[in-house]
């Protein structure tokens, strides 16, 4: 069994090898002398899948090759720009390479580890400044970002618990367990604010007391990692990049309500995550921080993986509660508090994976530290999963508060291909688009529900001048369709009417009256629905209705899309560039284009088809669409 | 448990708390609109008809779900409400087939009832609409998914009983049905015609076949009868019809008495005036099969037989 003196001689011992890579946390210290150098490979969930386990081996051997000492070289969770990946990192220098292919490996290894010399043309394209080479915390990018759930992410190896522990790791465990009493924990909790970060911000302090309050012969603790809105990895980012902060902060949530069982629920199509969770939860048992007596303190706490099958429902409380004892995935009617009567009838908390890792800094560190980040509606910083028609997809953590604009503009680097900023859709399916002139909105729970949106998880699309907002709205109904689970009868049948309504407009077939429906739909699938993703499901709709209804107008009156998206209300024209050579007649499949060679021709478009070969065929691009 | 006192439509009430609004609701006389609750059953709050007003709360609660608490001012038939029942009856007439003229539950269906006094018509759209999906090949069920509004009912009725748990729900959305087995048909299923599916469901999704054709509900006169076949004594109803026994059927369960078909049949073979054909399931297949194999008294009818054939010399025609 480990003592807390036992820990605290693993983090001495590690610490050792770990030294120049620390400096990522240390912005002073990069670039200044270290004991040993570290190649550092990202191994999030866009890196991992182009071979970066080969791209190791090669840098291994290379180095082996090379008779270079002291040189570690480890793959990490995410470094969060999944744009330019795989990406590496030198320290103690900080040179951030990115795009890496196996072939780059040995001129990396001569030039920049034999000689010193930097390889510029793998530097990522936004650490090389007006000549000037930026080490990789000075790129835009990571400027104004700040780490509680990402802390680990990108610096240690998630299959070493000995770095996490390095790193102050089961330290915030060791501290509750001989330092508080269990209403110390809450009252801390409390104090820190920490919202729930799996959607709907309920403060985490206030959900733990509940249930510590409430007698019972048995209490659970879940972690909510069935991350289910399109695009987002937040959390899974998280698991695969830093495991043990996720069990950490889930036993001291069992040690603060009285708990001694714990599960993970997690979607089956992460199997990353899944297999790296197995090897933390057994190198924690091994270790004596879960399981029976932990650290001596008397205090019992184990943690079982359940797998989902994937269902986007199942993220709610209530239907995965269902789901974890064994019957179908669908939510039930709020009739007791799950902190009361959850699980199996027991009282139960149930928390987002990112929630659960900022647990540890904040028992560690203190509440009034965590207060000092972000605002005072809503502490401490969030993980966004940034993704449409911006320049940087990726992962960002910032502090709550930042506006719209900074996460889009200086670390998303804007839009791409010039084109002009639209809206940013934020919350995934429940959330809601929100258009320019509120970019400079701080991103808080209060703030972005009073511009008709939501934080939801953390999923940031950005949209620019060629999104049609109506389509988008269709985009995100298409998907609440498909996982509402069909129990109650406004979601199952009123979004299917929405949709039907949104297609019809964009296929140029919407009436006024159909605006009209929208709206009505939406207000009793919201006010009457069992669910969460029924209650918010018309969050789409209605912000774009709200925002960009002109929009919606044009389809419906003018049979026109705007942003040139809708294929059913694009036409086909000729313009002046036409060189007369008949191309485009001979391949019209319906024969609706008329000319005499060397004459400009022109499209019926009353028997044209729209679909396209004209434009393919025309050698000088006389033919467009609009 | 303590009482508590609560305000239904400034009608007062004290009911133990605990209790659900709907329940206290009934008290009063106050009858609340509900198609996916029943007291015999677990709470699933899936309809969203039995919606209120509940003064202090932003949101409309469902009456069968939500627990009164003291001093509770309830409205029932505010306005909002109104509309809110009105919509949701819509959505559900929808995606409903206009047969109410010939169907067998017309005049005891709670959709039609609904909608005929919050006054909800059909009208013609070109959305989709459920699959008309008809599983006639039970001689007793007769399951039309097309009607089927997915209140849950049925499927939570038959998971009372530990060995069947028969029906459960399919897929996921719009395309949601209640399906029996791996969406197999009654017929091959492990379906046992017992029924009680049937008792409970509140429009013409699951019908009793052998009532089919009989008359209109509002045409029979019923007497209530217990089974004889059991301990159980479970509840059946039979049906005449111009002063004739047209036909059993089974009454909701309740108390934890299971339904079966046996007791059905003996209850027919009883009381009606001309029983109709006894059908038994073999190898996931219905057979015609004869009253005393139906009623499963081969071996004591064969002895009987043979004493009552000494004693009196009289020849029986089972
Ligand atoms: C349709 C739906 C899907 C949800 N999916 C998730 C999810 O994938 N992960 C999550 O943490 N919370 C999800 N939630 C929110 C949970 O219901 C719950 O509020 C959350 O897990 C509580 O944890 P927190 O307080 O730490 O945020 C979902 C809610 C709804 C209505
Ligand atoms: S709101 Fe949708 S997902 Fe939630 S219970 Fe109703 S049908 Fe199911
Ligand atoms: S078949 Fe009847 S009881 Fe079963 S879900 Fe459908 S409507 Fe409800
Ligand atoms: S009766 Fe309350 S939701 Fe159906």
């Amino acid at each position: 069994m480990m003592t807390v003196e036992e820990l605290r001689k693993i983090k001495e011992e590690t610490l050792k090898h770990m030294e120049s890579k620390l400096y990522k946390l240390d912005k002073e210290k990069i670039g200044q002398k270290a004991t040993n150098r570290h190649v550092l490979i990202c191994g999030g969930p866009g890196c991992y899948s182009s071979n970066v386990e080969e791209i190791k081996e090669r840098f291994v051997e290379k180095i082996a090759e090379k008779g270079l000492e002291n040189v570690e070289v480890s793959i990490s969770g995410c470094f969060g720009l999944c744009e330019s990946g795989p990406n590496i990192e030198i320290y103690p220098d900080g040179t951030f390479y990115s795009r890496i292919k196996i072939e780059d490996v040995d001129e990396i290894v001569e030039k920049h580890l034999c000689q010193n010399e930097i390889v510029e043309r793998l530097l990522n394209e936004d650490a090389k400044k007006e000549d000037k080479i930026l080490p990789v915390h000075q790129v835009d990018f990571y400027k104004k970002q700040e780490k509680i759930a990402l802390r680990n992410c990108g610096i240690i190896d998630y299959n070493s618990i000995e770095e996490y522990i390095a790193l102050d790791g089961y330290h915030a465990l060791a501290k509750v367990l001989t330092e508080m009493d269990r209403g110390e924990v809450i009252e801390v909790m409390k104090k820190s604010n920490l919202r729930g970060r799996g959607g709907a911000g309920f403060p985490t302090g206030r959900k733990w007391e509940t249930a510590y309050k409430y007698e019972a012969d048995k209490k659970y603790v879940i972690c909510n990692a069935d991350e289910g809105d399109p695009g987002a990895f937040m959390d899974r980012s998280i698991l695969e990049g830093d495991p043990h902060s996720v069990l950490e902060g889930m036993a001291i949530c069992g040690y603060a309500v009285g708990s001694d069982q714990g599960y993970i629920y997690i979607r089956a199509e992460y199997p990353v995550a899944v297999k790296r969770l197995r090897t933390a939860i057994k190198q924690a048992r091994e270790k004596g921080l879960l399981g029976k007596n932990i650290l001596g303190t008397g205090f019992n706490f184990d943690i079982e993986l359940r797998l989902g099958a994937g269902a986007f429902v199942c993220g709610e409380g209530t239907a995965l509660m269902e789901s974890i004892e064994g019957r179908r995935g669908m939510p039930r009617p709020k009739v007791e508090r799950t902190a009361h009567k959850g699980l199996w009838g027991k009282p139960t908390i149930i928390n987002n994976v990112e929630t659960f890792a900022n647990v540890a800094p904040i028992i560690l560190k203190g509440a009034d530290w965590f207060r000092s980040i972000g605002t005072e509606d809503s502490p401490g910083t969030k993980v966004f999963a940034l993704g449409g028609k911006v320049k940087n997809t990726g992962l960002v953590e910032v502090p709550m508060g930042t506006t719209l604009r900074e996460i889009i503009f200086d670390i998303g680097g804007g839009t791409v291909g010039g084109k002009k900023f639209k809206a940013v859709q934020t919350g995934g399916p429940s959330g809601g688009c929100i258009p320019e002139e509120f970019l400079d909105t701080p991103v808080d729970f209060a703030s972005l529900s009073k511009i008709g949106s939501i934080m939801g998880s953390g999923g940031m699309i950005v949209l620019d001048e060629s999104d049609c907002m109506v389509d988008i709205a269709r985009f995100f109904l298409d998907f609440t369709v498909d996982e509402s689970c069909g129990k109650c009868v406004p979601c199952r049948e009123g979004t299917k009417r929405m949709l039907e309504i949104l297609e019809r407009i964009t296929e140029g077939e919407g009436t006024p009256e159909d605006l009209d429906r929208l709206e009505s739909l939406a207000e009793i699938i919201t006010s009457s629905s069992l669910c969460g993703l029924g209650q918010t499901a018309a969050n789409p709709v209605v912000s774009t209705l709200k925002y960009f209804r002109e929009e919606y107008e044009a389809h419906v009156y003018e049979k026109r899309c705007p942003a040139g998206s809708c294929q059913a209300l694009l036409q086909y024209f000729i313009t002046d560039k036409c060189i007369g050579c008949t191309k485009c007649a001979r391949n019209c499949p319906v024969s609706a284009i008329s000319g005499k060679v060397k004459e400009k021709h022109v499209i019926d478009t009353e028997t044209c088809i729209k679909c396209g070969a004209c434009m393919e065929a025309c050698p000088v691009g006389a033919i467009i669409k609009k | 448990m303590a009482n508590v006192t609560i305000t239904i439509d400034s009608k007062k009430v004290t009911v133990p708390s605990g209790t659900f609004i709907i329940e206290a609701a009934k008290e009063v006389g106050i009858e609340i609109p509900a198609l996916c609750y029943d007291p015999n059953l677990e709470v699933v709050g899936a309809c969203r008809l039995c919606l209120v007003e509940v003064e202090g709360s932003r949101k409309l609660q469902t009456a069968c779900s939500t627990k009164v608490w003291d001093g509770m001012v309830v409205h029932t038939r505010s306005e909002r409400v109104v509309k809110a029942r009105k919509e949701i009856l819509q959505l559900l007439l929808d995606n409903h087939p206009n047969d109410c003229l010939t169907c067998q539950k017309a005049g005891e269906c709670l959709l039609q009832k609904y909608a005929y006094e919050y006054d909800v018509k059909f009208r013609e759209h070109d959305g989709d609409r459920r699959p008309a999906l008809v599983d006639t090949s039970s001689p007793y069920i007769l399951k039309d998914d097309s009607k089927c509004i997915l209140c849950g009912k049925c499927v939570r009725t038959c998971a009372q009983v530990a060995d069947r748990q028969v029906l459960t729900f399919a897929n996921r959305g719009f395309n949601t049905r209640i399906v029996a087995d791996i969406d197999l048909s009654l017929e091959e299923s492990s379906c046992v015609s017992c029924n009680r599916c049937v008792t409970v469901c509140p429009v013409g999704a699951l019908l009793d076949k052998r009532l089919m054709g009989k008359g209109r509900p509002w045409e029979f006169e019923i007497k209530e009868v217990k089974c004889k076949v059991c301990e159980y004594g479970c509840d059946f109803e039979v049906l005449s019809r111009n002063g004739k026994n047209v036909a059993v059927r089974a009454k909701a369960p309740s108390n934890g008495r299971p339904l079966c078909l046996k007791g059905r049949l003996t209850t027919e073979f009883i009381y009606l005036d001309e029983p109709y054909t006894p059908y038994k399931k073999e190898n996931g297949e219905f057979k015609e099969t004869t009253w005393k194999e139906a009623l499963g008294l081969d071996n004591i009818i064969e002895k009987l037989l043979d004493k009552e054939e000494i004693s009196t010399g009289v020849e029986y025609n089972g």
